[in-house]
Formats: C-alpha cells, sequence, structure tokens
C-alpha cells in the first residue's frame, strides 16, 4: 500500500539505525510529542533498536489524555440529562472522570453516541430537534478546524439545540511550558506531524530560537519516526539548534490557511488546564463571544468542579517526560486499561497503555 | 469482560468437566457415538451487511462451532426474538437466507421457536442457533492440546467481516466495499482433518479476531505464542480502513476464517490441502508455539522487534486524529 509499505521498510529503516549508531557520540534525550508516534515506537521497538545513549521519552501529545477530568465529568453529567444526547469521539468513552466514564453513564441510560466527525454530530441536531444535542470537542490542532466548522455550520444553518463542550489544546505552549520547567530533560523534540499538516511548521521557529532546542517535525510510521531521530542527533552532535521538517509529504511551512482560518474565525486563545500537568497559560481554545450560544459552559447551568488526581497515578510526571510508565508502582498491577487511575492508560495513544499492550512484560527478542 | 463473566459467573455455577474445556462445542458420548454440540446467539446490526445477512451468519456462525471440533455438522435449531413491528418482508429475506445457506451447508433446520417482545425491548430481530454434528473417530481437537514447536494455521485474510459491518452501520464509505467473509468452513475442516490427524486444534477467530482466539488457547494450554507479522494476511481494503480508523486488524472479527494447530512435521502438508480448497487459498504459517512465556502471544514484527498481542479490553474504539 503506498505511503505505508515503503515507510515500514525493514532495510531502510535498519539502515537509517546503522547512520544513527554512527552519529551518535555522547547520550540525548528526545521526545516525540505525539501519543500516535509513541505508540509507533512501542508497537515497533524502535527504542529497542536505538543505542543505548539514545532516550526516548513520551510527550503530551495524547488528545484523550490531558483532557482535564472536570471535562470528562461534565459530559457525563450532561449526559445523564434526559434531554440532552451526548456526542463524542469513540475514544473518550472508558476516559475515567472522578467517579464514572461515559461507558458507565450509557449503561445507566444516559443518551451517548459514537461519531468519527463532528458533521455527524450536527446531523444528529437536525434529527432531533427536541433534544439538545452536547458535541464533547477535544483534541490537538488537528481536532480543531473540523470542531469549528461544526460550530460554523450550525450557526449559519440557526441550528438552536447543538453545543460544544469544547476542550482545545495547542501543542507549541506546552512545548515551551516543558521548557521552562526546571525538571526539564529534553534535549530534542519530534514535533507532530499531523499538528503541523494543519498550522504548519512555522509556529515551531519562536521555540526552537527561544531555547536554542533542535525540533524535527516527524511522522508516523517507523521509518518517519528513525529518520526524525537521525535528523535530530546530527543537529545534537553538529551543536545545532534548527527547525526541519522529516515528514515532507505532508507538512508545509504554512501549513493549511482555510483550515487555520475557520479555527481563527471560531476559536479564540485562552489559559487551559491539562490533566496531569495543570494550568499553562495560552494554551487552549474556546469559542468566541459570537458563538456563544454554542458553547455548554456559557448554556449550560453547571457546577464548576475542580477534582484531583488519584494520588498514585504518576502521569504528571509520565506526560512530562520526567518517568516512564513502568517506573509507576501502579502500572500494570492496580492501573489497566480495564481498570486505569489515569489517562495515559486509557487511550490507545497513552503512554502507559502503549507500554502495557506493547511491553508488559520482558520479551527476549 | 467477557471472560471474566465466564470464570466468575457461569463456570462457577454450572462447572462440569465438558463446559470446563470452554471450546467451541461441546463433545459428549452416546452410547459410543461422539455428538458435537454448539449454540450461539446473533445480535448483529446492522440485519443486512455485503457479504451476508443476521440469517446467512447463523447458519456459518454455528456450523463453524461444530466443525472447529471436527464434527460433521447434521442438524439446527432457529430461535427468533423479534421485535413488535418487525417488518415481515425483511424477516422473509432473513429466513429465506438461512435456508439457502443451511442448504448449501448440507445441514437442516429441524426445530425452532419464536417469541415476540415489545417495542423497544429488542433491536428488531435476535436469532439463537444450536447445532449437532457427529464427530468422526480419532479425531480430537481442543483448545487445550497446543504443544511447544507446533505450528499456526491461517486460513486467508483477516478482518473482513467486522470491517464491513462497521462500514455499514457507521455509513462509512470506501473505494472498494468490503465484503463480509460469511461462510461455512466444514468442508475445509473435512480437507483438512483427510489430510493429517496431526492437527490439535481449531479455532474460528469470530468477535475480538486472531488475537483473542490466540490468546485463549496460548492461556489454555499453557504455552506461548510468536506470531510473525509479515506472514499474516490482510487485504488491502481491511488494511486501508484498519489506518484510517486507528484499528488493528488483529482484534477485528471473521465468520469465514479459521486458525489451526499443527504439530510442526504436518504443517506443510496441512497448508497445501488448505490451500487447494477455495475457503483455504489464502492460508499462511503465521507462527510457532513456544515453551518461553506460558499464555502470552507475541510477535515478531518486520523490523525484527518482538512486541505483545494482548488480549482486547472491551471493544476497539476508533481514535481521534
Amino acid at each position: 500500500m503506498k505511503y505505508l509499505d515503503e515507510y515500514r521498510d525493514a532495510r531502510i529503516a535498519r539502515a537509517l539505525v546503522a547512520q544513527i549508531v554512527q552519529s551518535t557520540t555522547r547520550p540525548w534525550v528526545l521526545m516525540e510529542i505525539c501519543g500516535g508516534q509513541t505508540h509507533t515506537i512501542m508497537r515497533y521497538g524502535i527504542d529497542e533498536l536505538l543505542p543505548c545513549g539514545i532516550e526516548l521519552v513520551h510527550g503530551p501529545g495524547c488528545p484523550v489524555c490531558v483532557t482535564p477530568l472536570e471535562t470528562v465529568d461534565k459530559s457525563i453529567e450532561l449526559a445523564l440529562r434526559p434531554d440532552v444526547i451526548l456526542v463524542s469521539y469513540g475514544d473518550m468513552l472508558r476516559v475515567p472522570g472522578s467517579h464514572s466514564d461515559l461507558f458507565r453513564a450509557k449503561a445507566q441510560g444516559a443518551d451517548v453516541r459514537v461519531a468519527y466527525t463532528p458533521t455527524e454530530a450536527l446531523k444528529t441536531a437536525r434529527l432531533n430537534p427536541d433534544r439538545k444535542i452536547v458535541f464533547l470537542a477535544i483534541g490537538f490542532e488537528t481536532t480543531a478546524p473540523p470542531n469549528a466548522m461544526a460550530a460554523w455550520q450550525a450557526k449559519r444553518e440557526g441550528l438552536t439545540n447543538f453545543s460544544m463542550l469544547v476542550s482545545q489544546v495547542l501543542v507549541p505552549p506546552a512545548i515551551r511550558a516543558l521548557m521552562v520547567s526546571s525538571t526539564n530533560r529534553v534535549q530534542g523534540f519530534i514535533a507532530p506531524g499531523h499538528v503541523c499538516t494543519v498550522m504548519g511548521c512555522k509556529e515551531y521557529e519562536g521555540l526552537v530560537r527561544d531555547f536554542r532546542i533542535p525540533i524535527v517535525v516527524g511522522g508516523f510510521e517507523p521509518v518517519d519516526i528513525l529518520e526524525a531521530i537521525l535528523m535530530l542527533v546530527r543537529q545534537l552532535e553538529a551543536g545545532g539548534a534548527k527547525l526541519e521538517n522529516q515528514y515532507v509529504r505532508s507538512v508545509s511551512y504554512a501549513g493549511n490557511l482555510p483550515a487555520q482560518q475557520i479555527m481563527t474565525e471560531v476559536f479564540e486563545v485562552g489559559d487551559q488546564k491539562w490533566r496531569g500537568i495543570g494550568l499553562i497559560p495560552q494554551s487552549g481554545l474556546r469559542l468566541r463571544d459570537e458563538y456563544a450560544s454554542f458553547d455548554v459552559e456559557r448554556i449550560f447551568d453547571l457546577d464548576e468542579i475542580t477534582i484531583d488526581e488519584p494520588a498514585e497515578c504518576i502521569s504528571a510526571q509520565v506526560l512530562r517526560g520526567l518517568k516512564k510508565p513502568p517506573d509507576c508502582p501502579a502500572f500494570g498491577m492496580r492501573c489497566t486499561p480495564e481498570n486505569p487511575l489515569g489517562a495515559p492508560m486509557v487511550s490507545a495513544e497513552g503512554a502507559c497503555a502503549a507500554y502495557y499492550r506493547y511491553r508488559r512484560h520482558p520479551v527476549a527478542s | 469482560m467477557s471472560a471474566e463473566l465466564i470464570r466468575d459467573v457461569f463456570l462457577l455455577a454450572l462447572r462440569n468437566p465438558v463446559l470446563a474445556r470452554l471450546d467451541d462445542q461441546a463433545i459428549v458420548s452416546v452410547h459410543g457415538q461422539r455428538l458435537a454440540i454448539t449454540t450461539d446467539s446473533f445480535v448483529v446490526k446492522p440485519l443486512f451487511f455485503p457479504g451476508g445477512d443476521i440469517g446467512s451468519l447463523a447458519v456459518h456462525g454455528t456450523v463453524n462451532d461444530l466443525a472447529m471440533g471436527g464434527a460433521t455438522p447434521l442438524f439446527l435449531s432457529a430461535a427468533f426474538i423479534i421485535e413488535e413491528g418487525f417488518s415481515m418482508d425483511e424477516l422473509r429475506r432473513i429466513v429465506n437466507s438461512m435456508q439457502q445457506a443451511a442448504a448449501a451447508a448440507g445441514v437442516q433446520v429441524v426445530t425452532g421457536d419464536t417469541k415476540v417482545v415489545e417495542r423497544g425491548k429488542g433491536d428488531g430481530v435476535f436469532i439463537n442457533s444450536t447445532g449437532i454434528g457427529l464427530v468422526p473417530d480419532g479425531v480430537d481437537l481442543s483448545a487445550n492440546r497446543a504443544r511447544p514447536g507446533d505450528k499456526i494455521l491461517l486460513s486467508g485474510s483477516i478482518g473482513e467481516h467486522g470491517i464491513a459491518i462497521l462500514a455499514q452501520r457507521e455509513g462509512l464509505e470506501f473505494e472498494t466495499q468490503i465484503q463480509s467473509d460469511s461462510a461455512a468452513l466444514h468442508t475445509l475442516v473435512a480437507d483438512m482433518l483427510a489430510a493429517t490427524r496431526e492437527i490439535r486444534c481449531m479455532r474460528d477467530p469470530t468477535r475480538g479476531g486472531v488475537s483473542s482466539t490466540l490468546n485463549e488457547i496460548a492461556e489454555q494450554s499453557g504455552v506461548g505464542i510468536q506470531l510473525e507479522e509479515r506472514e499474516i494476511p490482510v487485504c488491502e481494503g481491511v488494511r486501508g480502513a484498519c489506518e484510517l480508523l486507528g484499528l488493528d486488524p488483529l482484534y477485528v472479527a471473521n465468520e469465514g476464517k479459521l486458525i489451526a494447530i499443527v504439530a510442526p512435521a504436518a504443517a506443510q502438508v496441512l497448508l497445501q490441502a488448505m490451500r487447494r480448497h477455495p475457503l483455504g487459498s489464502g492460508a499462511q504459517i503465521i507462527g510457532t508455539v513456544n515453551a518461553a512465556d506460558p499464555g502470552l502471544v507475541t510477535m515478531r514484527t518486520p523490523l525484527g522487534t518482538v512486541r505483545i498481542v494482548d488480549m482486547l479490553a472491551g471493544d476497539q474504539l476508533p481514535r481521534i486524529c
């Protein structure tokens, strides 16, 4: 299959590994931002192919993982109201809130529906004029344009029974927060290829300049990841700090301008809480005042709640690359995908779930 | 979840040596004749899908559960639970399709039952089907018989039924329509048993896919299993759909494929016999049983690294991005 087979080719991968080995003279700590990249690394055992000096730590780029507990709780509270149909992307359903999840709410009689795109939520709204349709609009810059498009379309059609519970997060402010942290260990980043397909590489120029750190925009197949690692290692070994683009088949410098335009038209940037990390200034999106009538926070009477994570869960350190999932005493014991303590164990793209799924036991190769 | 339910509720209350084998069918002796008995309920949604419908699926599913025990299927029952107000035309279509599938498989539906439930208390039509077959002398297949060194054979490409159902249910349109692989496998099984009696166990990887079936076998036999990723056949359409939706074909349901575990010396003979049958033309040797990690299924990736192939917790959920 084109665009897949050549990027999973064992010969090309082995050649890249050999070049990485050849280029590496010192230890380096690299972070892949996106959960999809973490998944590929674990699935193909890419970390096991690297020279031992190169450590990969896993970033906060799993949209399900960083959605605040409060948002999950609000979605459950809304879903349980008889006049509400809650529409969500599938992988949010098993995410634990403080005391339940959407699957359990569904079992209690809540009308929870899975959508592949926000336009399906709009369709549900048109077909059920007597019900209130709440769309759980979460994600990074990848879901922001289609989610914005749903609000834009709803406004244009004058839909009065459609609204969105928004928890949109942005990658560059999260990298900035990691870099200014006194505990930071990361020396080079693989930037998320899908986010950059929408936003372009340009947003990352400032980070490279301000922190003198190399950033390579990377894809999601094993060859992509290995090539991005090679590009980072070569820069680091040469003392460089540049922005480079490995994922050229998808990412341009400026990105997808119409997508950015609809995002800006519907959303504005604001402070945002990240599950496991806390508040990051100017790292989220919220609906503009012109779209207030589609904003769940402004049209429903919801209790303001603040909830703490279970004390045992170390997701805060995992999402910042300070610890690896197996460092957690609960990992695989009291925390599994069936009974997760924290969100990184829930989503298929969460770092803990990736380790649990592919690397739970020591495996002889 | 379902495994916990079986262990903690059903086995706890109903335990007996036949049930405790947890195979797809029970094999019991009556006056020296070995009978295979199986029962299965069908709650598929949508009722009609590319490559079949709930009627043909009920026949194929029940026949296959018998066939996986090496039995020759003979008779089926059909119990219908029908929601009030369900279309008579659709019901006729389903029953006719059931009859055609049964005739093609050489089995007869010899008893049945109908219950009508109030509107809203069912989902159109549910079908339960029980099957009875005869097990030839010398055939002893069970999921606890896999031994280190045995080879694992798969009869063809995986994931077609699950993706066909998902695409139909969710209104997803792909360039080429993916057809369910729903089919009765007993003639393939007969050819396989004629080729060798060294087959230890056979399973059809339905719900939960190849990974769940192999995890069950690994656990019941107390052995490890290692798969070779590059040997597992997946058609382009299923591969593309899975890439798009973030699903792993190893966890997607099949209704016309089987997995056989066979003594190493008989693996090639069995593979050739399978490939001569139309339903096994895409057969492959996909892995080996080992003694290293009892209960664990692993897979060698194309890059030469090894990863776990886990039992799925709940259904696969399409990812966000």
